[in-house]
């Protein structure tokens, strides 16, 4: 039996974590909803486990995803998680050698070389006591860069760092304490014992030269016992709890759950899993051109944690998705912001006793709904109709006269139930048109429709609805030959996965220019619905610094398909922004007559070339 | 030309230009006037009366065309700035062909734009063929064009937008224009003058009738030409099938939201710097308003002068003024001109 006073607050620290970390998880596992344990249940003896712990090793050890955005940050991370990872599975392999029997006291093999002071003579064990010494190193020298980061972090490539609250700061320095004691505490033994190795062995040698070892060397073990300790009862109260709520958090994510309408046990796990790391406040365009560094999402999820959660916050947010995109640790921050504003908000009063009953709605094969951005810049309506009629398909404009919302502003701002009001009226006129495709101009509207209509007609943007048309060669376009840059509208791309249609529909037609930021990197417009309360000069800054992003390379026309981005980049663009939808019925061709113009286009082309 | 002579240089031939050119050639100095476009006059050519007193804005032409000719014999025509460079004694002026000039002194008279109103594509100016703007009605009107729709029919009913532009952060122009409601007025009367018929509207969020007669004017067009002036902002305009337009708005008096049909609509756009403004005064390290306007040393006793010495600016490039207030803001600027001059020749 191995035992020595100075154990007690390392067990005593890591016996209160277990206890509240049981307690916890009984908690938020108890408040999944039935759907969640059945997917858990169908999924649990799949491949996809498998694929959680690959996933476990890469994010939560390696920090690959850290990594990408910049290989410093990755490696600190890497060399804390990775390295302390290591220093357990070593030294309780080491400790297993060593004893020959499998099962010690917990303690032991973190506190071997207190407890095995001969220094060793076999090869195998010499090797092992170099690899710990190796391994703390690295672990070492992540910490240095942790502490320069706190003083100049652009030097892992990042611009602004979390502001920590007091129980951070706490953890944090009992976590850097941990590792530096351990140092001490191990060569301060070498240093009378000769059981050190390359790191540990020559820096006990050192002490040795002028300090009492064998008396202070015990007040170093306690120390590290001490830091441990207390690091452990702090995780459950610290930002440091995202280290055994990752992992369950990969696994539950991986077997299939997420979060959806309503804030599950799930979705508090996600708030748990929230490593404050910051990578989402120099993503976010309300800091980098907002200059408002205090409304990100790790400040948010971190007040929503100790209960402080205002709605200045809250509203406070674009929900582009660009953080939802960058964190590290995949939280669908979009939806958590959303689903605070749900709690917070009050019941709507508004009746809506105008919405239209019993219409008598005509019976066609398409419905068109362009929403009421597109009815604020009227070209794109314009140019689906002369589209539509091009191709000769029935087709209805379901808001010519004024529309009724798509219901997707009113769930943004948090007014779930009164969405579903609206849902509901426009639902069933869809519905009653027997129309067998719905298409709409935009990506709001969109998004509403495929996720909160339950429709089983086939939902297209016109992103997706224009090239299909073209490949069932039921329109045709003229070439321009017009230098053209594609700016990625939140809800289409990162909001609905649709990124290579608009591109492809515009390379059959122009000289498609790509952009260092684009696809699930695009900048936001600025024009997004989803800022309950940014005031207009705020906006302005944004759409102007995405406007001259876009217009860096000097495009002729800046292409885009969502009429809020339009109008948002329009007002600061000096080159023309134009919808998609725009482009295309402003070179249409007739079939049969396509050759005839053409051959004119070509001519012109090479009449130009020869210039 | 005597050696000694002071040499000013004006950059702008339009109504401030003139009138600051005129006064500094007939008091001796010499003055080189550059204008960018073939002919001197400015937007002053492109409108047909002014209010408040419905003068023929070419009587105004010609009375400053008339001075001009007495007092100005240097006009360069087609002659576009492009930078300025400001120096201690002298500074140089130059050219979009290259060509550069010293001058003692410069006066920037640079002007104004209308603000485009597609920017405010709801609106449906360059879309719907029956929605024009401001500027649009003054050239049928000085062209003596009949004031009919796209398609050859006299309209039943107008509708004039106010503020097209102006008191706008969402087109990031936070500014007043100012003139832009008594040209509403004006041209809402001169409808009625030519259609007396037809049911004029003007939509406004306030009417700002600060000059002489303005009021007066307001209450006439109410009052003996039967003009409406629904208070509230219009949202939106559109199609309808037969090419009339449908305009939705909210009447913020009554407290409603309303739709009416038009046949015609004529939008009332803001001012906004003229475009090379902007490329001159940051060469002269002048500063600006937060519409982008050149900024005055002073608004209250330093007017005309800018924050770099032997630079002046008068007219609309500094903030929107009525043909009135330009011409005595040139007047002031002529003025302050030949007194600093005459401390500069003391000093040195």
């Amino acid at each position: 039996m191995h035992f020595n006073l100075f154990v007690i607050p390392f067990m005593a620290g890591m016996i209160a974590l277990l206890i509240l970390l049981a307690f916890r998880y009984s908690q938020w596992l108890s408040n999944l909803e039935t759907g969640d344990w059945r997917k858990i249940g169908s999924n649990l003896f799949t491949l996809k486990t498998i694929y959680a712990f690959r996933e476990i090793f890469m994010e939560s050890l390696i920090h690959r995803k850290v990594f990408k955005v910049n290989p410093l940050l990755g490696y600190m991370h890497m060399s804390l998680a990775f390295g302390w990872f290591m220093l357990i599975v070593v030294g309780k392999f080491e400790a297993f050698y060593y004893t020959g029997k499998f099962a010690n006291e917990f303690y032991y093999p973190i506190f071997f070389r207190f407890f095995e002071q001969t220094p060793h003579l076999s090869t195998t064990l010499l090797n092992f006591n170099a690899s710990m010494d190796l391994i703390l190193l690295v672990v070492l020298s992540g910490i240095v860069v942790a502490i320069l980061k706190r003083f100049r972090p652009g030097m892992t490539g990042m611009k602004k760092i979390t502001r920590h609250s007091v129980g951070d700061r706490l953890a944090l320095s009992s976590l850097w304490m941990i590792f530096p004691l351990r140092l001490l505490a191990e060569s301060t033994t070498a240093g009378f014992t000769g059981n050190g190795s390359f790191l540990t062995q020559p820096i006990g040698n050192f002490l040795n030269i002028f300090l009492p070892l064998q008396s202070i060397s015990m007040v170093f073990w306690w120390m590290y016992s001490l830091a441990l300790g207390a690091f452990m009862v702090s995780i459950p109260f610290s930002r440091y709890m995202h280290i055994p709520t990752e992992l369950l958090l990969i696994l539950l994510r991986n077997w299939g759950l997420k979060t959806n309408d309503n804030f599950t046990g799930f979705s508090e796990i996600e708030v748990q899993s929230c490593s404050r790391c910051g990578i989402c406040i120099d993503t976010c365009q309300m800091n980098s051109q907002g200059k408002n560094a205090t409304t990100q999402m790790v400040y948010f999820l971190r007040d929503y944690r100790y209960d402080q959660l205002k709605p200045d916050l809250s509203d406070n947010c674009l929900l582009c998705g660009r953080c939802t995109q960058a964190c590290p640790v995949g939280i669908d921050l979009t939806q958590q912001r959303v689903l605070q504003r749900k709690k917070m908000t009050f019941p709507q009063s508004a009746q809506f006793k105008y919405l239209p009953v019993n219409q008598d709605i005509d019976k066609t094969e398409v419905v068109y709904f362009a929403g009421c951005m597109s009815h604020l810049s009227p070209n794109i309506s314009l140019s689906m109709e002369k589209i539509f009629k091009a191709d000769s398909v029935k087709y209805l404009f379901m808001d010519r006269d004024g529309s009724v919302c798509c219901g997707r502003p009113l769930k943004l701002s948090g007014q779930f139930e009164a969405a579903k009001q609206l849902v509901e009226n426009n639902r069933q006129q869809i519905i009653a048109s027997g129309a067998k495709t719905l298409v709409t101009s935009c990506p709001i509207c969109y998004k509403s429709f495929k996720e909160d209509y339950n429709l089983k007609i086939r939902v297209l943007h016109h992103s997706e609805y224009l090239p299909e048309l073209i490949s069932q060669k039921k329109i045709k376009v003229l070439p321009t030959g017009k230098q053209v840059v594609f700016h990625d509208p939140c809800e289409l791309g990162r909001g609905s996965g649709i990124y290579e249609q608009p591109r492809n529909l515009l390379k059959k037609f122009t000289d498609l220019r790509p952009l260092s930021q684009e696809k699930s990197d695009s900048l936001c417009c600025g024009g997004s619905l989803g800022n309950l309360s940014m005031d207009t000069e705020e906006r302005c800054a944004i759409q102007k610094a995405t406007a001259d992003y876009l217009n860096s390379g000097n495009p002729e026309f800046i292409a885009t398909s969502c009429p809020m981005c339009k109008k948002s980049i329009g007002q600061f663009s000096v080159a023309p922004v134009k919808d998609i939808a725009e482009l295309v019925a402003a070179n249409l061709v007739k079939i049969g007559q396509e050759n005839h113009k053409l051959l004119k286009y070509r001519k012109l082309q090479d009449a130009m070339d020869i210039q | 030309m005597s050696e000694n002579k002071q040499h000013i240089i004006i950059i702008g031939g339009g109504p401030a230009g003139l009138e600051a050119a005129s006064k500094l050639g007939s008091a001796g100095y010499r003055v080189t006037l550059f204008e960018k476009e073939e002919q001197t006059g400015g937007k002053l050519r492109t409108w047909y009366k002014l209010y408040p007193g419905f003068r023929l804005a070419e009587e105004v032409q010609d009375f400053l065309a008339n001075e001009i000719k007495i007092n100005v014999p240097e006009i360069f025509s087609n002659a576009e700035v492009v930078n300025i460079i400001p120096d201690n004694k002298y500074h140089t002026v130059v050219l979009a062909d290259g060509r550069s000039f010293i001058a003692d002194a410069v006066l920037i008279a640079t002007g104004f734009e209308l603000f485009k109103g597609e920017k405010k594509e709801e609106y449906g100016y360059r879309i719907y063929d029956n929605v024009i703007t401001s500027a649009d009605l003054e050239k049928k009107l000085r062209l003596g064009q009949p004031l009919t729709t796209a398609n050859g029919q006299t309209p039943a009913r107008i509708g004039l937008i106010h503020c097209v532009g102006s008191r706008d952060k969402k087109v990031g122009n936070v500014y007043c224009s100012r003139l832009c409601c008594i040209t509403g007025v004006k041209q809402a009367i001169e409808i009625k003058h030519h259609l007396p018929k037809a049911e004029v509207f003007n939509f406004y969020m306030d009417m700002r009738m600060f000059g002489q007669n303005f009021e007066e004017l307001y209450i006439e067009a109410q009052q003996k030409w039967g003009i409406t002036f629904i208070r509230g902002r219009v949202s939106e305009v559109a199609e309808n099938i037969d090419g009339s337009l449908q305009l939705k708005a909210e009447d913020t008096l009554s407290g409603r939201p309303i739709k009416m049909n038009f046949d015609l609509v004529v939008l009332l756009v803001g001012m906004v710097p003229a475009d090379r403004t902007e490329a001159i005064g940051k060469s002269a390290n002048l500063g600006f308003t937060s519409g982008s306007f050149l900024a005055s040393a002073d608004a209250q006793i330093k007017p005309n002068e800018t924050n770099t010495p032997g630079i002046f600016v008068t007219g609309t490039c500094k903030e929107p003024l009525s043909v009135g207030e330009t011409l005595s803001d040139a007047r002031s600027a002529a003025v302050r001109i030949i007194s600093w001059l005459r401390e500069k020749r003391e000093i040195n």
